[in-house]
């Protein structure tokens, strides 16, 4: 394990960043860097491609090698011509949900369909950060923004989804709370060869407040953020656990916990208050006989709803691994068969 | 590729086997008429000398992949008409911000909108200065034939290398789709970009104001930030006024003052008239014919054609205005260059426009009816 002092003399152009107390984007600088050094990857044979946003600001000052920083949503257009002419850069985009899928949302899909080998590692805070919490298009159904403030009337892309049926060969999703797997994943998707896409969920202190409906001082936003990442995902593959369940209240859910506590008296049971992706604000309840407490908390009136382990959540993992032929390579037999060899 | 000697092809093969000769290795397009003829010909062509040829998703992904490409180190260059330039204009705006040389062929159709897509203009022009938003100054350049097809093609590139800008080559539907002689010479002059020589280098400033840095390239070492933010010379962002004053001033004034280099234009039949005919582009051949058959009547008219349309040939045009009694100014579009002519006669010499909207060209009959007109 490097030191953080090595990684950042090493890597880092300059400290501290210009990102928001809490934002997420410091740990996703921190788990590429990790990823580039575990690979070996002299950093002078990297490329960052970057476009508009929070996210494009991640390479673009503070990773020390090649940055091209580009116009909102183009980063994978500008990239793709770089890497046709040099193949060998290891290039690497930054972009958010904003960026990549809203005005870039073209872009992603091409190069997707393509297969050029590049990585593509999108940010989704799932609003427009940077200039003050708009509507993105991965803003939840029903959450409030900006420019939302009755609620949001639109349904949010599943990028994963999106990504792998336009043809990306590595598509995975990971959140800030992922830190490790996240690296992990990054250089998988940079040893793959083809088009590697990481959705990485991540947390916006400054503008999440309302779209989670977390009440809180702004200083307790990014730990109860980066726990929610933790409560309401589930990892593809593995064995989900099944010894709790959440309670949904009618009534704030700081109130209700009392009578929760109250209703399950003798049994071995804990409950205790979280933060969920989907609900907001849920009172989870562990138990050695979870069908019992169930049975006991679905009859009381502070109960709105009993939700499952899973539901609501958000998976991450590794969703795509595939070979098919690469751009780049068929760029080369094109010219290989133009010039009769 | 053509062979050097005569050849009787397209306008828009002429332009394809410039820009290869040139040292185009890259191109990314999106299909629009009536520029296909330049894509399906570097598809078929740039292969064979190891270039690559790129079907972007749209006019925005294929200049961006252009800029990327010349970062990357290829003379690159994309071929669209008025509405894919018209999604161009962000990314050479950032084109111009970075100091990125490219080479863009706009082969104008009439518009605006969707228009008439196979029917020439030369509506386009004032996009072509100021399309993009904020200060800079832009290069266009104006062929009116199959061969000034190749060879604009091939300066335009070299300007883009001279001065580190995109480069704007301003053909029509006709010129694009005539069908003439092409004399591809043996041996065409190529500029090669500058590029730094030590391990440290200044990307995007110079000790002088008015400087063309020398140009790094992705991958070599130089950890290069560039952005389309406002920067200070060495890359990192900085919103400072005084950075952004210095690249703005230096963008435009690395132009303005190579305004004599730039600046060509071709004249006929000018030194003994005392009216004039300005035109460019295909508008200057109806121009020409006019101007022939009106000499041949005993009038004594001449013809300036402007090469480049920007930077404006200001003071040629200024110089004839002190000549002649009056001038015509004969383009396909509602009268656009005729404001700059105008502006750089200041009333020494009376200008009239010929405008000509609906796709088509002038006739020579329309032209000489006006110069018979200004003769009175």
């Amino acid at each position: 394990m490097r030191t953080l002092r090595y990684l950042r003399e090493r890597y880092v152009r300059e400290l501290p960043t210009l990102f928001c107390p809490g934002c997420g984007n410091g740990i996703i600088l921190n788990s590429f860097i990790r990823a580039i050094d575990q690979l070996g990857i002299p950093q002078d044979r990297l490329l960052c491609v970057s476009g508009i946003g929070c996210s494009a600001w991640i390479p673009s000052p503070y990773f020390k090698g090649d940055t091209l920083h580009t116009t909102h949503g183009r980063a994978l257009a500008f990239a793709t011509g770089a890497k046709v002419y040099r193949q060998d850069l290891v290039t690497v985009i930054f972009t958010g949900d904003g960026d990549g899928a809203g005005i870039g949302g073209n872009h992603l899909i091409h190069a997707a369909r393509r297969n050029i080998d590049m990585t593509t590692i999108l940010v989704n805070n799932m609003n427009y950060g940077m200039t003050g919490g708009q509507l993105a298009p991965t803003t939840p159904y029903g959450g409030p923004t900006d420019t939302s403030p009755y609620g949001n009337p639109e349904h949010p892309f599943d990028l994963v989804e999106l990504v792998s049926a336009a043809g990306a060969s590595y598509v995975a999703r990971w959140t800030t709370y992922h830190a490790v797997e996240l690296t992990r994943s990054i250089m998988e998707g940079i040893q793959h060869k083809g088009f590697s896409f990481i959705e990485v969920l991540s947390q916006c202190p400054t503008n999440q407040r309302h779209i989670f409906r977390i009440r809180a001082p702004i200083e307790e936003l990014p730990t109860r953020i980066l726990e929610m990442f933790a409560e309401s995902t589930y990892i593809r593959g593995r064995p989900a656990r099944t010894d709790y369940f959440y309670i949904l209240p009618n009534i704030p859910a700081e109130e209700a916990i009392k009578e929760v506590n109250e209703a399950l008296g003798g049994l071995e049971a804990r409950a205790r208050l979280v933060d969920h992706i989907s609900y907001g604000r849920l009172i989870r309840v562990d138990s050695e006989e979870v069908d019992r407490a169930r049975g006991i908390l679905e009859g009381l009136k502070v109960t709105e709803r009993v939700l499952g382990p899973l539901e609501g959540k958000v998976e991450l993992g590794v969703f795509v691994k595939r070979e098919r032929p690469e751009f780049t390579e068929s760029l080369m037999n094109i010219i290989k068969r133009a010039q009769g060899c | 590729m053509l062979s050097p000697g005569r050849h009787l092809v397209l306008g828009n093969v002429a332009c394809g086997e410039g820009a290869i000769r040139a040292g185009c290795r890259f191109f990314a397009g999106y299909p629009i008429t009536p520029a296909n003829e330049i894509s399906q010909y570097m598809a078929s062509e740039l292969p064979k000398v190891g270039g690559f040829f790129l079907q972007m998703e749209d006019e925005i992904a294929s200049i961006a992949a252009v800029i990327g490409a010349s970062w990357a180190g290829a003379k690159a260059m994309t071929a669209t008409s008025g509405p894919g330039f018209s999604l161009m204009q962000e990314n050479i705006g950032y084109a111009y911000m970075t100091e990125t040389p490219c080479v863009i062929v706009d082969v104008q159709r009439s518009g605006p909108s969707t228009g008439q897509p196979t029917m020439p203009s030369q509506q386009d022009v004032y996009q072509a200065r100021y399309g993009a938003h904020g200060d800079y100054e832009a290069i266009a350049l104006s062929p009116w034939s199959v061969q000034e097809m190749f060879d604009l093609t091939v300066r335009a590139f070299n300007l883009a290398e001279r001065f580190r800008v995109p480069v704007l080559l301003m053909a029509d539907g006709a010129i694009a789709h005539i069908k003439e002689r092409l004399i591809v010479p043996e041996k065409v002059e190529v500029l090669e970009r500058r590029r730094p020589e030590g391990p440290e280098c200044t990307p995007f400033g110079t000790e002088d104001p008015s400087g063309v840095p020398e140009m790094p390239l992705l991958g070599e070492g130089y950890r290069l930030l560039i952005t389309g933010s406002s920067h200070r010379p060495t890359g990192r962002r900085d919103d400072s006024p005084r950075y952004m004053r210095m690249k703005v001033e230096r963008i435009n004034e690395k132009i303005r003052r190579a305004r004599r280099e730039i600046t060509d234009i071709a004249a006929h039949h000018l030194e003994d008239a005392d009216l004039a005919v300005v035109s460019y582009g295909a508008s200057a051949r109806p121009s020409y014919s006019a101007v022939k058959r009106a000499r041949s009547m005993g009038i004594r008219v001449g013809l300036l054609r402007l090469r480049t349309l920007w930077p404006f040939p200001e003071e040629e045009v200024s110089a004839i205005s002190e000549e002649v009694r009056a001038i015509l100014v004969v383009e396909m579009n509602i009268g656009k260059m005729v404001r700059e002519v105008e502006r750089a006669a200041r009333g020494r010499a009376q200008v009239v426009s010929l405008p000509k909207v609906g796709g088509v060209l002038h006739t020579s009959d329309e032209i000489l009816e006006a110069i018979r007109r200004l003769r009175q």
